[in-house]
């Protein structure tokens, strides 16, 4: 039987530039890092969570031909290829830490639901990345 | 070529996040086309290019499914969920929202409880869809000199 998910993917145009944004600035960290011919084999998780990883693939041959992959660039870019959603322990103080590392596309600030508070952002290519706190939110302390 | 498209893609999403975050306050497109680094003419001829409808059309869509989103789930009286949500008059709110949806807003309210998906889903999901009548003949509720672009 299945156990666990162990890789999932999201499509951005540059891997370096992906590299940044998720580890230096959203604060993944880096799992794989591979060079196989011209295919960089690259992934990241979460600090701590060695179970599931994020591959970071380029449209592009060989995969696919250049067509389809100036296609998918432009669908990445319109925001309509999916995204990710994260817990956070604390996503009112991320919310500040990124800005700090100079984020500035935030699609929605924290906000309290029914289920906890959460926030938007979108990483520099165009995907959607929801960032959620379980519960209900404490009072800030003034 | 490819390269140039990307960039304005991104621009004009980011310029529609903008609209998303502000949907609630009159519609300042020289602001918004300033997000994506564009003239308001040049702004409005390419997002409709890219998303297939006018940025006016769009904000209309989401101050609907906005107010979609209170009639279900708050208490809040149909007049104060149409100025919540950015309409300046309740016979622009009606009208559009029956053009839309086929239905009046109490009528919506009446049908529909509170959605259990997360809130962004709902934002993106319940984002009403108009038909291809409505879509030609509806003005969504623009002045008809806005309109034309």
């Amino acid at each position: 039987m299945i156990t666990r998910l162990n890789v999932t993917s999201i499509m951005v145009l540059d891997k370096e530039e992906a590299l940044d944004f998720y580890v230096n600035k959203l604060g993944l960290e880096k799992g794989s890092d591979v060079k196989q011919g011209s295919y960089r084999w690259l992934t990241v998780r979460v600090p701590g969570d060695p179970g599931t990883e994020i591959s970071r693939e380029e449209p592009g041959p060989p995969v696919m031909d250049q067509e389809t992959a100036a296609q998918l660039r432009e669908l990445i870019t319109k925001g309509a290829m999916g995204g990710l959603v994260f817990l956070s322990d604390d996503v009112r103080g991320l919310y500040e830490t990124l800005q700090k590392r100079g984020v500035t596309d935030f699609t929605q600030e924290p906000t309290e639901r029914f289920y906890g508070t959460d926030m938007g952002i979108r990483d520099p290519f165009g995907n959607a990345i929801r960032i959620l706190q379980q519960g209900v939110a404490q009072e800030a302390k003034a | 070529m490819s390269r140039e498209v990307e960039g304005l893609n991104r621009r004009l999403l980011r310029a529609r996040d903008a609209m998303d975050r502000a949907y609630a306050e009159p519609l300042n497109v020289r602001a918004v086309a300033g997000v994506a680094h564009l003239s308001e003419a040049h702004f409005i001829r390419s997002f409709r290019a890219v998303f297939g409808e006018t940025p006016h059309h769009y904000l209309q869509r989401r101050r609907v499914e906005r107010s979609m989103f209170l009639l279900r789930e708050t208490e809040r009286s149909v007049t104060d969920i149409c100025f919540d949500v950015g309409f300046m008059s309740i016979g622009t709110f009606s009208r559009t929202f029956r053009e839309i949806l086929g239905e009046t807003p109490s009528s919506y309210r009446a049908g529909n409880g509170p959605m259990l998906p997360p809130t962004c889903y709902q934002m993106a999901a319940t984002r009403p869809v108009v038909n291809a009548a409505a879509q030609r003949s509806s003005s969504f509720g623009e002045a008809a000199s806005a309109a034309a672009s």
